[in-house]
């Protein structure tokens, strides 16, 4: 698989093939250099740029980042090895032999404050009015080289239109430094294949197949994009100004539901370390700006796996009772719109394997205009339903046609992490200082397994440890609730739990062997298709995939940068949170239960539930009008 | 076939010279691959196509490469302004070219040779398929080439598509490999992992058109001619203010005068050497020396008299490089633009000194952090006309003096 | 664009894919045969060839923006390339540009109104010894004067 994967990469963009030593204590696995005159040893095939910053040398990058293959394109972390005639990119340069490197010589420092005024020379922006100012690269380049003025000129006209055609992503060319970290992540990382170089020479730029606007080509909304771009040439289309237009206007009734992971990642906006969660921190700097009421959508992620965990379970059914040959198994989790969005396109023929369930964000929807209008005897009109949600599709999902089961649009805002922490700070608060807050009811009590539907692998814990309890009469055993095949970041997981003394409405399942597949990335979400076509994951039940890489607290929404380590640090946060909660299952949800009892009295899946937390996919098809 | 190119080429003393088909091939299989490495090496051939790489050394390390499979790869992009030799060579000598690369394909073990032809000598295209049928059917290619069993060896032509910068030996790769030429990251180098992964040399078509005369007459015969550093004959491309423009075949070492002699130059100014990323040579200084030591060319000659302006020299050359960048990495994409910009600025007289000084600081810049060998000597044009042709330059055009 | 254009494009991509292959190193030939055939890929052949080869379209797209012998919009029947650098320059370039121009009425990088000739700018074909040259599709002509250079393009269906 990785080498397919590899092919579909641009070369040039490659990681170079420079064969790492297997075991890195034998004999010649090491190899000692010299950096700015001190020796160091390091594994044979390790990067210039690696050797550096493990023995704490600071090379500036651009075009390098972790989650990518290596580019060596912008040249900013140029180094000078001696013996060469010109100086090298340390982060393309791969350590195979004695080498002596001076990372801080006139001609390096000349060379590197010479790309960044090359750079800036071709840049239309202005910081004070740019998304991302406060952690762009450029200009945290800009500063470390203490460029104060424009050698080489500055740009002073527009050259290309802002593209705003997307619900979710919008593109402003004159801010980009061409570092195709977008091209290395839609290609390689997601497989999506919007974003690529077009044109050559001083004609470069980044755009779409026949430059068309982002709307009209297969953008998948993923914002991975936008999470690895060192500047604000990507970003998200930000609704933060219509929300305080509503939350000014007194005849509505503005309510706020709050996902999990943006709790989780939101620290990073305030300058703290990744891995601190501000939940209830966070409830407060709602009320304060002014929102009516503050939900929780793990409250509806709980209600996801009732119904997705039911409708799962009566496709067992159909097909081990009924033995219905037409059933749709395995069954593919929904709640995540990029992967619907990839699904639609580029595998239209299976979309009969997707849950119909809505994600927990649109149930959501549904319900605050419907059940909660009614209880709380609001006009559903007058509601305005703000999502705070670690990613950008949500933003196309809310917005597609058929999500207005309500008679209303049932979500009318997407807002980002990013964006939300914008409008905290907008109202002058300091989100870590706040008093702790909880929820309002309704929708305010969830359970821990909503709550890790945040990280990959955990919508797949959530469900089993509520199926696995329906069907045996018993909990997951596992220690702690902890299903610890689900977890981890591995691109592909599978795993399996047997079921045995099952009780007896679903003693057709005892002793069966429940198979499950997670993944997330939709490049991982292609090769389980491509499994899944092939026939390879025919005994397989039910699999969870996630857009983004890591799920979640990975999302096109969350705090920018983005690292390996970040989001296995917000994933941390998230478990833990989880195992401090006393309601760790989401059928033991009393609100839940309350919900069923009162509005949709059929029980999951039943006729009024299908109406409102169930939907239909569009077969797309991957075909560029 | 008609193709409205006259033949240029004169008589020559090491490529252009009377060569019987196949008579290499046939020496290089009698004296066994070892010591074919030997006598190029013995020869000191250095690569033709610009970076003078020892060709024996690019050999060596893909012949000890143990692969799957070896490729070979002519060179025969020639988009460097002002060269056109390789044209020459492929029109009127295409035997040593195609013997060449079978002779490499023996020495280093590889069964597959591709010829990479520019785009603008699809003119050529079938006359040279038809070449290589004809050594097919003279077992010249093929399997077990004259009766030597398990020599297997093809060659392959794939056209480019217009874009100067896939001459770049790592561009030239990605685009067989179907992508954008753009250069890649070395380390590795192609001799380890080239084509489609594969140990891949690249050579220029001089560079492999030599191989024969020296498998035949030896590396020692041919050290003889040229400098010690600079070994055997070279074509030169001569174009610009002389009365007999055309490729030549002289001796290395030659001075720029003798050769102005030879092409019948008169009230010569400037001599561009090495084309348009090559160097730019004034009246002063045409004692120096045609050799890798001196003034290194990939075989191009261009002439200017009295008569031009070399700022407007300068801006054809910056707006060739500016077009044709890969565009990948910054010091080129952008740098190349900004000296345009300033070449326009010298035009307009509209500039002061320490704009200047900047802008040669960035070239010293872009030769330095450039990915390719594009961007590392597209300023040479630049900075060596600002250097030599300063007071033609400053004088006429003023300036404010800052 | 008709169907049955479409169902042609789609065969003739096909038989370029036995051709040439279907892995991504005969994408430049393909799209080479289908520019001298079409006078240019039309983004429906850029999606069928990607889907072919298991490719992005917009990978296409890249590719053929990047070299300046392919097109995505379509040229005219014929394309003239006039050499523009150096050489050819000081040999006189600008005389054979008026010259054209002033034949054809149109500019060069433009199209005549009956799809006959594209004209545009090239560098450096190697023919710098016998400038001012141009390449007329594959041919190449040197030592142009405005009455060769206009008679070449008179010539031309
Ligand atoms: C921008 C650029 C263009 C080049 N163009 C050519 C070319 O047209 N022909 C060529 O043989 N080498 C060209 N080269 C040099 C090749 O990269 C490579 O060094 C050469 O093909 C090696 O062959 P040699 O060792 O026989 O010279 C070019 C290099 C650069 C940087
Ligand atoms: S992208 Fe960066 S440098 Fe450009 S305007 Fe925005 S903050 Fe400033
Ligand atoms: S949002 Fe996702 S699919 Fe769309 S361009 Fe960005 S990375 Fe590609
Ligand atoms: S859009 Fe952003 S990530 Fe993409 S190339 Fe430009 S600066 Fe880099
Ligand atoms: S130096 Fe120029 S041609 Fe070479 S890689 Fe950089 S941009 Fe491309
Ligand atoms: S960070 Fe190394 S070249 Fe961009
Ligand atoms: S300069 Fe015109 S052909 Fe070389």
């Amino acid at each position: 698989m990785s080498k397919a994967k590899e092919n579909r990469a641009p070369v040039s963009q490659q990681s170079h093939k420079i064969e790492k030593p297997a075991d890195p204590n034998s004999i010649g696995a090491n190899i000692t250099i010299e950096i700015n005159e001190k020796k160091v040893s390091v594994p044979l095939g390790t990067t210039i740029l690696d050797a550096c910053r493990q023995n704490q040398v600071h090379i500036p990058t651009l075009c390098h980042h972790e989650d990518l293959c290596i580019a060596g394109v912008c040249r900013v972390c140029a180094v000078e090895v001696e013996g060469m005639r010109t100086l090298q990119a340390a982060c393309a340069f791969p350590i195979t032999a004695q080498m002596k490197i001076k990372t801080s010589t006139e001609r390096v420092r000349k060379a590197r404050r010479h790309i960044i005024d090359l750079l800036l020379s071709e840049h239309h922006g202005e910081c004070y009015a740019c998304v991302r100012n406060r952690n762009c690269e450029l200009r945290n380049l800009a500063a470390e080289y203490g460029v104060d003025g424009f050698t080489f000129g500055h740009r002073e006209k527009k050259m290309h239109e802002i593209d705003r055609s997307s619900y979710s992503v919008l593109r402003d060319m004159d801010k980009c430094v061409l570092c195709r970290r977008c091209v290395r992540t839609c290609i390689d990382l997601q497989e999506v294949g919007v974003l690529e170089a077009i044109g050559r020479g001083n004609q470069t730029r980044i755009s779409t197949f026949m430059d068309k606007p982002l709307s009209e080509v297969i953008c998948i909304n993923c914002g991975q994009c936008i999470n690895r771009c060192p500047t604000g040439a990507l970003f998200t289309n930000d609704p933060s100004d219509d929300i305080w237009r509503a939350i000014d206007d007194p005849t509505k009734h503005v309510v706020i539901q709050t996902a999990p992971s943006p709790r989780a990642a939101i620290c990073e906006e305030f300058g703290m370390e990744a891995g601190t969660s501000l939940t209830q921190e966070l409830n407060t700097a709602l009320r304060r700006i002014g929102f009516d009421k503050v939900f929780d959508t793990n409250y509806t992620a709980d209600l996801t796996i009732m119904e997705e965990g039911t409708e799962l379970l009566l496709r067992l059914k159909k097909a081990l009772v009924d033995k219905d040959p037409d059933v749709k198994l395995p069954q593919f989790t929904s709640c995540s719109p990029g992967w619907v969005k990839f699904i639609e396109h580029f595998y239209p023929d299976c979309l009969d394997y997707l849950s119909t369930a809505k994600s927990p964000q649109q149930m959501f929807g549904a319900l605050t205009k419907t059940f909660y209008a009614q209880e709380y005897n609001i006009d559903p009109k007058d509601i305005v339903t703000v999502a705070v949600m670690p990613c950008s599709a949500k933003k196309f999902e809310c917005n597609r046609p058929e999500m207005t089961s309500s008679g209303y649009k049932d979500v009318d805002y997407g807002l980002t992490t990013r964006e939300l922490a914008t409008m905290i700070k907008e109202a002058g608060i300091f989100l870590p200082e706040m008093p702790k807050t909880g929820f309002d009811d309704p929708f305010g009590e969830a359970s821990g397994a909503g709550l890790i539907f945040g990280a990959t692998g955990g919508v797949m814990e959530a469900a089993l440890r509520t199926a696995y309890e329906i069907v045996t009469g018993r909990e997951v055993p596992f220690e702690n609730l902890n299903i610890t095949p689900c977890r981890g970041f591995e691109g592909i997981k599978q795993a399996s739990v047997k079921l045995e003394g099952c009780v007896p409405d679903w003693s057709f399942l005892e002793g069966a062997e429940l198979k499950f597949v997670v993944a997330h990335g939709t490049a991982n979400a292609r090769a389980v298709m491509e499994m899944f076509k092939r026939g390879e994951l025919n005994d397989v039940q039910f699999i969870e995939i996630m857009g983004c890489p890591g799920g979640c607290i990975g999302g096109g929404g969350q705090p920018i940068p983005t690292s390996p380590e970040i989001r296995q640090k917000r994933a941390e946060a998230i478990y833990a949170e989880d195992e401090s909660l006393p309601l760790r299952k989401s059928h033991e949800n009393p609100h839940v239960k309350y919900l069923y009892e009162k509005f949709l009295p059929e029980g999951p899946c039943g006729h009024k539930s299908h109406e409102l937390l169930h939907t239909h996919y569009t077969k797309r098809g991957s075909f560029i009008v | 076939m008609e193709i409205g190119i006259e033949k240029t080429a004169r008589r020559g003393f090491v490529l252009f010279t009377d060569y019987a088909q196949g008579s290499a091939i046939k020496k290089a299989i009698e004296v066994g691959r070892e010591n074919v490495l030997f006598e190029v090496r013995d020869s000191k051939l250095k690569g033709r196509g610009g970076a003078g790489f020892p060709t024996s050394t690019k050999w060596m390390i893909t012949a000890a490469a143990t692969a799957e499979k070896k490729y070979i790869v002519c060179n025969a992009d020639e988009g460097e302004p002002g060269t056109f030799k390789d044209r020459v060579l492929l029109l009127e000598y295409p035997s040593i070219v195609f013997d060449g690369m079978v002779i490499a394909g023996y020495t280093i073990g590889a069964e597959y040779g591709i010829l990479y032809l520019r785009a603008e000598y699809t003119y050529m295209y079938t006359a040279l398929l038809d070449y290589l049928d004809n050594m097919r059917k003279n077992n010249l290619l093929g399997k077990d080439i004259q009766g030597k069993a398990g020599f297997n060896f093809d060659i392959e032509i794939r056209l480019g598509s217009g874009a100067y910068v896939c001459g770049e030996e790592t561009a030239l790769i990605e685009s067989l490999e179907g992508q954008r030429g753009e250069p890649r990251n070395r380390p590795p180098y192609p001799v380890n992992t080239g084509y489609m992964g594969f140990p891949t040399v690249v050579n220029n078509v001089e560079t492999l058109a030599s191989i024969p005369h020296i498998v035949l007459k030896g590396g020692e015969w041919f050290r003889n001619h040229g400098t010690d550093k600079s070994t055997g004959s070279k074509l030169f491309s001569v174009s610009g203010d002389c009365d007999r423009p055309g490729v030549y075949e002289l001796p290395w070492g030659i001075s720029i005068r003798e050769l102005l002699d030879i092409v019948g130059a008169q009230n010569t100014k400037a001599v561009q050497v090495g084309g348009a990323s090559g160097v730019c040579i004034p009246k002063s200084q045409f004692h120096r020396k045609l050799a890798y030591e001196d003034a290194a060319t990939g075989g191009s000659i261009m002439v200017f008299n009295e008569s031009r302006d070399m700022l407007k020299v300068l801006h054809n050359f910056m707006d060739f490089f500016v077009e044709e960048s890969c565009g990948q990495c910054t010091p080129c994409r952008v740098g190349n633009e900004r000296l345009l910009e300033g070449v326009e600025k010298l035009i307009n007289g509209n500039f002061t000194f320490s704009f200047i000084r900047n802008l040669k600081e960035l070239g010293y810049t872009m030769q330095a952090a450039s990915k390719c060998g594009l961007g590392q000597s597209s300023p040479n044009a630049f900075l060596s006309i600002l250097e030599n042709f300063s007071d033609e330059i400053y004088q006429s055009k003023g300036g404010s003096h800052v | 664009m008709l169907v049955y254009e479409k169902n042609e494009l789609v065969s003739e991509i096909e038989s370029l894919t036995i051709k040439h292959g279907d892995t991504r190193d005969a994408l430049i030939p393909i799209l080479q045969e289908m520019q001298a055939k079409y006078h240019g890929i039309s983004d429906f052949a850029q999606q069928e060839i990607a889907r072919r080869l298991s490719i992005h379209p917009v990978e296409v797209y890249s590719v053929i923006s990047f070299y300046s012998f392919l097109s995505a919009k379509t040229l005219g029947r014929n394309v003239v390339r006039l050499c523009k650098t150096i050489s050819c320059d000081l040999a006189g370039k600008n005389d054979i540009v008026n010259a054209i121009e002033r034949e054809l009425g149109i500019k060069f990088g433009e199209t005549t109104k009956d799809k006959r000739i594209t004209l545009e700018y090239t560098n450096c074909l190697g023919m710098c010894d016998q400038g001012p040259a141009m390449m007329v599709n594959e041919r190449v002509y040197g030592k142009l004067t405005p009455e060769k250079a206009v008679a070449i393009i008179n010539e031309i269906k």
